[in-house]
């Protein structure tokens, strides 16, 4: 019985807690907020005051700006093309009955438990390197000449590598969505005369795509502030300078503490956009 | 058209046959009740005949025709499924017109059709809505839409009541068998409750173990059973099966006596016992009488008004016309 004294009791017990994860996230956002609004160069004569909205006016109007949106946004879209689509055809695939199933679905999710500079650091040495990537030899056996990944197709790479790590994600979730269909659905599909392919488009995806907006939704808040794959492959070089890459730049590369803030609210706006817009879709699937 | 002929069909799986050897004739126009205690392989006797599963040795033969290697959706088969199978991302509209959709109908043609069905099953209302916004019966109603506008040579029920509650249940039995009276097609219907059985079937045919006990009408079942699984499969409440010195004096293995055909008495008669459990139900009274030498009380269906109550003394009279006799195999005397 949850009368109002144990009521007011569990309350004091939860408030540390709530205070500390509140801290947790109103701290650093208002941080990033105040220090927006000031000139505040550490190495060239730290705080210079208050300089109002200059330094959103400077980020936007910079000419790297509206090129790091574009390639944020490319590599994001790109990642969840990939993601989606071989997910829903990897989950198809797995929930196939055979030997060993259970190892397989293991393998399959290991790439989500890599940290990502490692995955980066691996793709970059041992596939992607012009001279000793087993890319770079499997060109070679076919007499081609192997192919400067990372710096020709800087995106692309980028692209590849953070969908080998958002596949087995995409992959589970949608599995368990597959596993879950009811299989008398198919079964009366099948009854009524639905070939193969017709059973995929009629009843298979419809059934997913709950779960295929949840994959979308999910990732994109993640892919929004992709990092260290980009750190520690081309550097921000070869047009790979995403809105988060470009933040960093500004912080600690100008060390124009002010400028990058103003950048971080942007990327706080543009993400929440995002998140919006995709939660309007999906609620609408969810209410169905 | 709607013969269907099963001829030495057999099913295993893995190891495990669940389908001995089993030969059966449907005839165009029958409806036929698959019945049987659970896993007695009545549904998968259905869904071989549907296409779902295949046979591992033996024919099916459909209208005349060898149909065991042709996939299900060219059988001219429909099959209404235990959980109704809808697809719940379509409207009712859309699940009806499904089957025709995959046949390539063009859409004026489909919708005649899907407004006939809706009519004949009062789902005009229902058209544009989802599965989801639906009750049981009606989404029952849908499922059967779907199977009659692809005009099937015979209809094939999974179970298709037991999702629904009891009151339900008895409609839509009725709705059925009004449907069967309509369209004359064939129907199999797979069901574990014999009064559906018995209430819906022209002809009855009892598994048990993926062997045919017996094949007939409701009520040659019920007078002629063949043996005592079917004896006491078919009635309700059971019949009693009583052994020992009460059978030899028939000279039986063991007798079966029906509990309707069972007179009660307070003064005279053959048997007697004291009243345990007595249920009530207004038009009828169920006594539960313990008598002598027998484990398991004898139940006994008496009118409305009896006046037994629970530790009074009974004399029971079975109606000696219609005593069952079996023998050691559990064979039917005649």
């Amino acid at each position: 019985m949850a009368t109002q004294h144990s009521r007011s009791a569990a309350r004091f017990m939860m408030a540390p807690a709530v205070i500390l994860l509140l801290g947790w996230m109103l701290i650093p956002l208002t941080m990033t907020l105040v220090f927006s609004f000031k000139k505040y160069l550490p190495l060239r004569g730290g705080d210079l005051g208050w300089v109002g909205f200059d330094n959103y006016v400077r980020f936007v109007s910079s000419s790297a700006f509206w090129p790091s949106v574009q390639t944020t946004l490319i590599i994001v879209g790109g990642v969840l093309l990939i993601t989606v689509i071989f997910g829903i055809l990897l989950s198809i695939l797995l929930d196939q009955p055979m030997w060993g199933q259970g190892m397989v679905r293991i393998l399959v999710i290991a790439p989500f438990f890599v940290m990502p500079t490692v995955s980066a650091l691996v793709w970059k040495n041992m596939f992607m390197d012009p001279v000793n990537g087993l890319f770079a030899h499997l060109w070679k056996a076919f007499g081609a000449q192997p192919i400067e990944w990372l710096s020709d197709a800087s995106l692309f790479s980028i692209i590849l590598i953070v969908s080998w790590q958002w596949l087995p994600f995409a992959t589970l979730i949608l599995l368990t969505a597959i596993q879950s269909l009811d299989s008398e659905q198919l079964e009366a599909a099948e009854m009524d005369g639905a070939p193969p392919l017709a059973r995929f488009g009629f009843i298979i995806l419809p059934h997913l795509s709950r779960a295929i907006t949840i994959v979308i939704l999910i990732q994109t808040i993640f892919l929004l502030a992709i990092f260290a794959e980009i750190f520690v492959t081309t550097s921000g070089a070869f047009g790979t300078r995403t809105l988060t890459y470009l933040i960093y730049q500004r912080v600690l590369e100008s060390q124009n503490v002010g400028l990058g803030s103003a950048g971080g609210v942007y990327a706080i706006i543009l993400a929440n956009i995002v998140a919006i817009f995709l939660m309007r879709i999906v609620g609408k699937n969810l209410d169905a | 058209m709607g013969q269907i002929t099963l001829k030495q069909i057999t099913k295993s799986f893995g190891d495990v046959q669940v389908i001995p050897p089993l030969d059966l004739q449907i005839n165009d126009g029958e409806f036929v009740v698959f019945v049987g205690p659970s896993g007695c392989g009545k549904s998968t006797l259905l869904r071989l005949i549907a296409g779902l599963e295949d046979t591992t040795s033996g024919e099916i033969d459909i209208d005349g025709r060898d149909a065991t290697e042709v996939p299900p959706a060219k059988r001219g088969l429909a099959m209404v499924f235990q959980s109704y199978a809808l697809y719940p991302h379509m409207s009712v509209r859309k699940n009806i017109a499904f089957p025709l959709r995959m046949a390539g109908l063009d859409k004026n043609a489909q919708n005649a059709k899907v407004e006939a069905a809706a009519k004949v099953l009062n789902l005009t209302d229902y058209l544009d809505r989802r599965p989801g916004q639906l009750s049981g019966g009606q989404r029952q109603r849908v499922a059967i839409g779907r199977a009659i506008v692809r005009e099937p040579a015979a209809f094939l029920f999974d179970e298709p009541l037991s999702n629904l509650d009891a009151a339900l249940r008895v409609n839509m039995r009725l709705e059925i068998s009004e449907l069967h009276q309509t369209l004359k097609t064939t129907m199999i219907y797979v069901t574990h409750d014999q009064v559906e059985a018995m209430t819906m079937a022209d002809k009855i045919v009892v598994l048990q173990a993926g062997i045919i006990e017996q094949v007939g009408t409701p009520l040659e079942l019920y007078h002629t059973p063949r043996n005592k699984f079917v004896a006491g499969f078919i009635g309700s409440p059971k019949m009693n099966f009583l052994h020992g010195s009460y059978s030899s004096s028939h000279g039986a293995e063991s007798i079966g006596v029906r509990p309707e055909h069972i007179s009660v008495s307070k003064t005279e008669g053959i048997w007697k016992g004291v009243v345990g459990v007595s249920e009530h139900l207004g038009s009828d009274t169920f006594l539960y009488v313990d008598i002598e030498g027998v484990n398991t009380p004898i139940t006994v269906r008496s009118t409305g008004e009896v006046g037994f109550r629970h530790g009074d003394e009974i004399f029971l009279t079975p109606d000696p016309e219609k005593i069952h006799r079996f023998d050691n195999q559990g064979l039917r005397i005649s």
